[in-house]
């Protein structure tokens, strides 16, 4: 029985156009025109409790829109959306007990207080009596190792610091499903690790739903095996990581060290793959993958070799690509 | 002292939460109560750092009823009176105008006047997140101790003018339902423009114009032509504020008075909650 629970939901604004210049804008102040835009368009997907889901897609291609309406903030305009067994809009108190929202941007600390002091306002309002609530704090804060900082003002703490405080105030009442939107944003690769291994301790002791959207690919490689791509508003992709490299890269990288005896001819080397670049001995080919084991024997057997690796093209780089050409 | 004024705010907490409850168990009252003593203590821990501006609180408010009483004074030397009011009983009325401005102070400005960086910064969804009515957090988050010295002044010309009229402890208990209720639409009115921010997002001041329309309750109602009169009664409910309670307290107040200011109160809360409902439904539907 899925968690989360998608279907077809779709979300369309009115977005009032306006144009430029002094008429335009007497037009808009006393006739506006109104054009529909379609944030998400017929999303479906469904979550198991304890999975951990990355949901990818650049900017503006309705990721927190999506985020938004799976945590009841806003109306979907179509479509199902069950959470928890709960229609999140209604946003009863019972379903705001189960889900957080963790938003890399806003933070919900007070920021003259300790974060101590926040946190226990969370706790009056989630209801935890004092010995869970000190409970509670002493674990996660080990678990964040920042046990020391939560009696400083929220002003006083490094970034890191406060996001990790952030996670604590929104994790004090142990969600069963966690959103997390750009929770890694603007922190060094110490404080996104801290935060990555922290996630992925909480989703295995708690056995918690998690769904992230980060920039970093890096996230979404430690922390999901499954990923949801959204594209200018519908899911393009949706299953496991390593088959998004599969279904959009089907191609690997071989750099080649020639022996420098052997004579170099671009037009030849054309011939083996699609020549990347080609810098004195050194060569560099994109291979489909199915033609992979193909292209290595004939170059091994045609021209002397010093040295060859394969790789897999970096994550970003598909990404960006499919991002950039759309295609799905 | 200060000790001794927060405790008296502490236990009138209940009575700041018991609107706020839905469902009608004492459990999630003994929640709210809970919440509201958290919210209280973690502010006034904040506000308690800064001592200077207690000091000059203290001190403006001491110079603006300074101002008023001289304003009072002014009418009654040159033998003016307001038709059916003794120079003492029209004190009575700044008093409670000034209790009312530091409730204001203390509880309404702090509160709805920051709805609007809710909205704008998009922490509002930190708020709507929480299992608790969102309404109830946003006005009642924080409290700010700016206020106690108009409420002390207040109580103390109150007191001292009450003296003078000849009133017992009975009627100054009478007092305390008509003020209530006065209190009541107050908040309810302020916290309407405060929503209001949901659509237009920029308007600090709006709360303002309430404020300065407020300023009319310094005197008794009676002392204004009867235009205004109607004004005040109908369209902005000044009249309940002040007046309504210090009749009251005199034993000069009709029922229908009376009834008219619980009604008032109980609707335009009313109206403030279903309003904020309908004001959030263009929230979650225009933001992004």
């Amino acid at each position: 029985m899925p968690i989360i629970d998608v279907q077809n939901l779709r979300k369309v604004y009115p977005v009032a156009v306006k144009e430029a210049g002094m008429k335009g804008t007497l037009q808009h102040f006393f006739r506006r025109t109104y054009r529909n835009i379609e944030a998400v368009k017929q999303v479906s997907f469904s979550i198991e409790p304890g999975e951990v889901v990355g949901f990818l897609g650049p900017n503006g291609a309705g990721k927190t829109t999506t985020l938004k309406m799976l945590t009841g903030l806003i109306h979907p305009s179509s479509g199902h959306v069950s959470v928890a067994d709960y229609r999140p809009f209604e946003r009863r108190n019972d379903f705001l007990q189960k889900i957080t929202l963790i938003m890399g941007q806003k933070q919900q600390l007070l920021w003259d207080l300790p974060a101590l002091d926040s946190l226990r306002i969370n706790a009056a309002v989630y209801n935890l009596s004092d010995t869970e609530f000190r409970q509670r704090v002493g674990e996660l804060a080990e678990m964040l190792s920042i046990q020391d900082q939560l009696r400083q003002p929220v002003r006083k703490l490094s970034l890191g610091e406060r996001m990790k405080a952030e996670m604590l105030a929104a994790l004090l009442h142990r969600p069963k499903v966690l959103f997390l939107d750009e929770p890694t944003l603007g922190l060094d690769v110490n404080a996104q690790t801290a935060v990555r291994t922290f996630l992925q301790e909480y989703n295995q002791r708690y056995g918690a739903t998690i769904l992230l959207t980060s920039h970093y690919m890096a996230d979404i490689t430690a922390l999901c095996d499954r990923v949801l791509v959204i594209h200018q508003g519908s899911l393009i992709y949706d299953g496991l990581l390593d088959g998004l490299l599969e279904q959009f890269a089907p191609y690997r990288e071989i750099s080649v060290e020639f022996d420098r005896t052997q004579s170099i001819d671009p037009a030849t080397l054309q011939t083996y793959g699609n020549l990347q670049s080609l810098e004195g001995c050194q060569a560099t080919f994109l291979i489909k993958s199915d033609e992979l084991t193909q292209t290595v024997t004939r170059l091994l057997n045609t021209l002397k070799i010093q040295d060859l690796t394969i790789t897999e093209p970096p994550i970003e780089d598909v990404i960006s690509q499919v991002f950039a050409t759309g295609r799905t | 002292m200060l000790r001794d004024c927060i405790n008296i705010l502490f236990t009138a907490l209940p009575f700041i939460a018991v609107p706020f409850v839905t469902q009608k168990s004492i459990v999630s009252l003994a929640q709210y109560v809970r919440v509201l003593k958290l919210f209280w203590q973690v502010t006034i821990a904040a506000e308690l750092e800064y001592r200077v501006n207690f000091v000059i609180a203290v001190i403006s408010s001491i110079g603006g009823l300074a101002g008023s009483l001289f304003g009072l004074f002014l009418f009654y030397r040159t033998d003016y009176t307001f038709p059916g009011w003794l120079w003492s009983e029209a004190l009575v009325v700044l008093g409670i105008f000034t209790i009312l401005q530091g409730v204001a102070a203390t509880f309404l400005v702090p509160n709805l006047n920051k709805i609007v960086s809710y909205v704008q910064e998009g922490t509002l969804d930190f708020v709507l997140l929480k299992p608790v009515s969102s309404q109830f957090w946003l006005s009642t988050h924080t409290v700010s101790l700016w206020g106690l010295p108009d409420l002390i002044f207040g109580l103390v010309i109150v007191f001292y003018a009450g003296r003078q009229v000849g009133l017992s402890a009975l009627d100054y208990l009478a007092m305390l339902p008509p003020l209530g209720f006065g209190i009541l639409s107050l908040y309810s009115l302020w916290f309407i423009l405060g929503a209001t921010s949901i659509w237009f997002v920029k308007i600090y001041n709006v709360t303002e114009v309430l404020r300065s329309l407020l300023e009319a309750g310094r005197f008794p109602i009676e002392g204004y032509p009867a235009a205004y009169r109607v004004f005040f009664t109908f369209i902005i409910p000044v009249a309940f504020l002040t007046t309504v309670p210090a009749k009251t307290m005199m034993g000069r107040s009709e029922p229908t008075w009376l009834l008219g200011s619980a009604l008032l109160a109980l609707i335009l809360f009313q109206f403030s909650r279903w309003f904020w409902r309908f004001a959030l439904r263009f929230y979650t539907s225009a933001s992004s």
